[in-house]
């Protein structure tokens, strides 16, 4: 399955909630996520599942004035 | 009496006792950044909000490890986005990313020479952001008119350029930036535009109730060393401004009597 992530393509195996997405990349630190322009709460990582062509923003804080 | 060690300056209702505010732009590394803002004194420090770097740099330490949100009220800012509906969006994403913290720094761009604000952009994403329960700290033009405007729709602070972002121009307009500071009942803030210690504490002098700032202290020579000085002409210029000056004279006053003069 083909998402977009933070602009890229991306591929995963086929049944996947955002829990799954996020064990997957080894993401570390406080992040949020948006799934097609929608804030998705860390509360409904688990319930969420992607689909094909989902694009996904992984945000966090940097440095900034 | 007015004491520096009881003037405390209150944002969205909590009170601090740093009248200085900071970026954490443009620093070496994350521990210049620390060093830095613990130099400043600083208790609000801004952030950005951008893609986190996906299977990069794994083992590079997060910036809010090293600036806890447990020591700092952390402000993030929508730096970047030239439109309301993306600073909202920001806004958005900073409040979910930060457990449900609603302060946060709104700046809307106009243009990427000047970084001036777009003032219609940033009042439709202000009236947005205070419905949606945030408090809003606003960047905007020196502008009298549109502070108050800020300040009337909701915003907690309104926070006038001194001079274009990143320039160190200093207070281009000290009669505007005043005049903001004698209308307002919510805190101003200079944001912007500083270059050097002198710069901060006019801003001061002239009533402002803090400064924030980025470039002026991350592009030193020494950071740690500026971050030092802002500090202190933060705190100098507010004494100044409380201790109210002498007034200006055309010519001299003599400071030795006249009186007892044996020559």
């Amino acid at each position: 399955m083909d998402l977009l992530l933070n602009g890229e393509p991306f591929s995963v195996g086929q049944t996947q909630t955002i829990t799954d997405l996020i064990a997957s990349l080894d993401l570390d630190g406080k992040f949020a996520i948006e799934l097609n322009q929608t804030i998705i709460p860390r509360s409904e990582y688990t319930n969420t599942t992607l689909h094909a062509g989902d694009r996904i923003e992984i945000v966090e804080a940097i440095g900034g004035g | 009496m007015a004491n520096i060690n009881t003037d405390i300056i209150s944002i969205a209702g909590i009170d601090y006792s740093s009248r200085l505010l900071v970026g954490t732009g443009k620093y070496k590394d994350l521990e210049e950044t620390k060093n830095a803002i613990e130099a400043s004194g600083a208790q609000i420090v801004t952030v950005a909000i951008r893609r986190s770097n996906i299977g990069q740099n794994k083992d590079e330490p997060n910036l809010l490890d090293v600036i806890s949100p447990d020591k700092y009220t952390i402000l993030p800012n929508t730096a970047g986005c030239y439109d309301a509906e993306s600073a909202v969006r920001t806004c958005r994403l900073a409040r979910e990313l930060m457990d449900g913290h609603d302060l946060v720094k709104l700046e809307v761009l106009g243009d990427k020479k000047t970084l001036f604000p777009d003032i219609p952009q940033t009042l439709d994403a202000a009236k947005q952001l205070v419905e949606d329960g945030f408090k809003v700290m606003v960047y905007t033009s020196d502008d009298p008119i549109m502070a108050k405007r800020f300040e009337d729709i909701g915003c907690v602070a309104v926070m006038p350029l001194a001079a274009p972002i990143g320039s160190g121009l200093g207070i281009r307009n000290p009669y505007n930036i005043r005049t903001i500071v004698e209308n307002a009942s919510v805190p101003i803030l200079v944001d912007a535009g500083v270059g050097t210690a002198s710069d901060a504490a006019i801003a001061m002098e002239l009533g402002c109730d803090g400064v924030l700032m980025n470039t002026a202290i991350a592009e030193a020579r020494n950071p740690v060393l500026m971050a030092s000085a802002m500090k202190k002409a933060i705190e100098a210029g507010r004494e100044a401004y409380l201790a109210g000056r002498m007034p200006r004279r055309a010519y001299a006053s003599a400071s030795s009597p006249i009186d007892g003069q044996f020559f």
